[in-house]
């Protein structure tokens, strides 16, 4: 639809608007269409979260690095956990790296819905186009503070092994694990503002079930079962093994805990395709 | 050919009262705790009938490629709803509509300016939202740039532009946005009245380029200038629909009557109520145009069919956002039955020029009467005396003194009447 505007002669097919079944349908198609709408939100979104900071873009690195040091100091040198080997820094920043971006993005992608209730409620897009940029954007910040990785794994020497081709995988996994929660809690947060406050509370607890603080060598083996139930868990752990080579790498639960990401991920696109069509009025 | 819309049955209902604005998670909680059979229930019955409102209901029409329709009724009559399942921005409850062809529509102008972008930035912005590709701004970046006369800031963030430079810019987007199908909602009623003739040149111009329009407007000039056709709709229903100027006028005619839909089904004589208004002194075609800056009278008439002991009256008026400018009310009427007229007397309504809309209403022991929301509008054409550039800023339109001397030494008067009052 929204292409068509640019070539005026096309013959239009009669697109038909009525209520939407039970059973909604994902348009693909359509989503496609509005690509280039999805990329003017994350160009919106990346240029506008550092206009008028004193430091811009090095935000993104200092969030990190600065948890980077409380924790090596904290749990590093007062309280002493294994790291394998690792030196604290690259231990911990590896860890933190997908870790920020998951509550970042995961954050952004709740609110996104209710920041855009005027967009909504006065103009049609498939509303999708939201919480996936809200994802996206957060993607900069990442590479950014990836940047500082580098710099740190030439000053420590520490070389990654072959698990390092299987870290697009990994971060495609923390993208879609923020977008399947993302999802589900936007359209939650625009029928329900509650949301809004319990989701910080809620990323705060996921981070300490999740290996960020520690390794997840320290859950007892009988229980990493359950453990890796949570796919961050996977992602923290896995990012940990394909950077430094030094921690386990990730079993069979990564591809378990990839399927409940598949999963969560289908029931918060239909459970989000059923509010769209009423999302203007609810929100 | 097939037609451009086709509407069946189309529907919209709204849910109101058993729910506030938005809902907390934790009150709904409660409530299922506290009375788990209600809950269970109402998802079983759905919401009670005096819950809903139709907002529109059974809508059918037809409109045929190329046609300029005008959509024409009282403020909450649902044009705007109509327009929003048009535009697919919420779905109907109800019924269906057909569409052939890419569909835009102008809800807002301006929707998705982030303040923080420049103007540049928020062109393509804006334009990616309504519809266009980067490739189709980038082709008409330079149009609308013109157009918008903002052509200096156009390096500079949004929120550094005043409300005038902001619109103009909103403005000049839209109009560049050209669709197979356009559906317009009252855009044009804001801004200053040079601006808007602008505005509807240009879509007088998109109009006669064969694409389809749906318009809402309250003004009926515009709507009779730019449409072939009108819908009146009331109620959440169509009333009428035919040419432009038939449903017009017997929109009008029935809107100067009192403005009451019901009155056909109702004893005329038995009801209470204002049954119309006018500038005083003009003539009767013209009666609600305000042209002079001098002293103004304006006459309400009022059908009285018992006597009032303890009347309460009150007046307002409001700007086409729907802006309280100013009120009043008077209290302790005595009044005889029969047909009343209640006249304001003002120094001078010094308002900036576009459509306005007084609304009287009657009331006894809290027992309202009668709210009207007058119509016709109350259209101001005076002449602007604000600078050029700013017109969109403020209410007021005074004409004023400026003086600038020089304090130290040299007198220096540079007296000069407000811009434009010459």
């Amino acid at each position: 639809m929204a292409t068509a505007t640019t070539e005026i002669a096309a013959i239009p097919r009669p697109f038909r608007i009525a209520a939407s079944s039970r059973i909604p349908v994902v348009r693909l198609g359509e989503l496609w269409a509005y690509r280039e709408l999805l990329y003017f939100f994350v160009w919106r979104d990346v240029k506008v979260r550092y206009k008028q900071t004193a430091i811009g873009a090095a935000w993104a690195i200092l969030q990190p690095f600065l948890s980077m040091i409380v924790f090596s100091l904290f749990f590093g040198r007062l309280a002493k956990l294994s790291t394998n080997g690792l030196p604290y820094p690259i231990f911990y920043y590896c860890a933190l790296l997908p870790w920020s971006y998951f509550a970042g993005a995961l954050q952004s992608a709740t609110n996104t819905i209710v920041e855009h209730q005027r967009l909504i409620t006065k103009i049609y897009f498939p509303r999708l186009v939201l919480p996936i940029s809200a994802v996206l954007s957060g993607l900069v910040d990442f590479a950014i503070a990836f940047v500082m990785l580098i710099a740190m794994m030439l000053y420590y020497k520490v070389t990654p092994g072959k698990g390092l081709l299987l870290l697009p995988g990994l971060i495609l996994l923390a993208l879609l694990t923020a977008l399947a929660f993302g999802l589900w809690l936007s359209a939650l947060n625009a029928v329900y503002r509650d949301v809004r406050y319990a989701v910080p509370f809620m990323i705060q607890f996921w981070m300490f079930v999740s290996p960020v603080a520690y390794s997840a060598s320290l859950v007892p083996e009988r229980w990493r079962w359950i453990y890796g139930l949570n796919p961050m868990a996977g992602v923290v752990e896995g990012f940990r093994w394909a950077l430094t080579d030094h921690a386990h790498a990730p079993g069979p639960l990564l591809w378990a805990s990839a399927c409940g990401v598949v999963f969560t991920l289908l029931g918060g696109v239909f459970y989000f395709r059923r509010m769209e069509g009423t999302l203007a009025d609810v929100v | 050919m097939s037609p451009a819309i086709h509407v069946e049955g189309l529907g919209k209902r709204y849910h109101i009262g058993q729910r506030p604005r938005y809902l907390a998670l934790r009150d709904r909680l409660a409530a299922a705790l506290r009375a788990p059979a209600r809950v269970w229930k109402s998802r079983f019955n759905g919401a009670t009938p005096r819950n809903e409102i139709w907002a529109l209901r059974d809508i059918d029409f037809e409109v045929k490629q190329g046609e300029v329709v005008g959509v024409i009724g009282r403020n909450g009559a649902g044009k705007t709803t109509l327009l929003k399942l048009l535009s697919r921005v919420t779905e109907p409850s109800t019924g269906w509509a057909e569409i052939s062809g890419s569909v835009g529509s102008l809800l807002e102008v301006g929707t998705g300016f982030h303040p923080e972008l420049t103007g540049r930035e928020n062109i393509y912005l804006n334009g990616a939202i309504l519809g266009m590709g980067r490739r189709e701004i980038a082709r008409k970046f330079d149009d609308i740039v013109g157009f918008s006369e903002v052509v200096e800031f156009l390096d500079t963030p949004l929120k550094h532009y005043s409300t005038g430079m902001q619109m103009r810019l909103a403005f000049a987007v839209a109009a560049h946005f050209e669709p197979q199908i356009l559906l317009v909602d009252e855009v044009l009623a804001v801004g200053d009245l040079a601006f808007q003739k602008k505005c509807l040149g240009k879509m007088d111009e998109v109009a006669r380029g064969g694409r389809t329009i749906i318009f809402v407007s309250h003004q009926m000039n515009q709507i009779r200038r730019l449409c072939n056709r009108a819908i009146w709709i009331d109620r959440g229903r169509v009333r009428e629909d035919g040419p432009v100027a038939q449903v017009v006028s017997s929109y009008e005619t029935a809107m100067a009557r009192g403005g009451n839909v019901e009155q056909e089904h109702r004893d005329l004589e038995d009801k209470t109520r204002f049954v119309k208004w006018q500038i005083a002194g003009l003539p009767e075609g013209t009666a609600h145009q305000l042209d002079s800056l001098g002293e103004v009278t304006i006459h309400f008439d009022l059908q009285l069919n018992q006597a009032l002991q303890r009347g309460h009256h009150g007046i307002a008026l409001f700007s086409g956002g729907r802006e309280l400018i100013w009120g009043r009310a008077i209290d302790n009427l005595r009044l005889e039955p029969g047909l009343h007229r209640i006249s304001y007397t003002f120094p001078c309504l010094p308002l900036r020029p576009g459509p306005y809309f007084w609304q009287v209403s009657l009331w006894e022991n809290g027992n309202c009467f009668d709210a009207w929301d007058c119509l016709p509008q109350m259209i101001v054409a005076t002449p602007n005396f604000q600078h050029p550039r700013d017109e969109w800023s403020g209410i007021l339109n005074i004409p004023s003194q400026v003086r600038v001397s020089q304090l130290d030494g040299v007198e220096c008067t540079n007296r000069a009447k407000a811009h434009g009052a010459s």
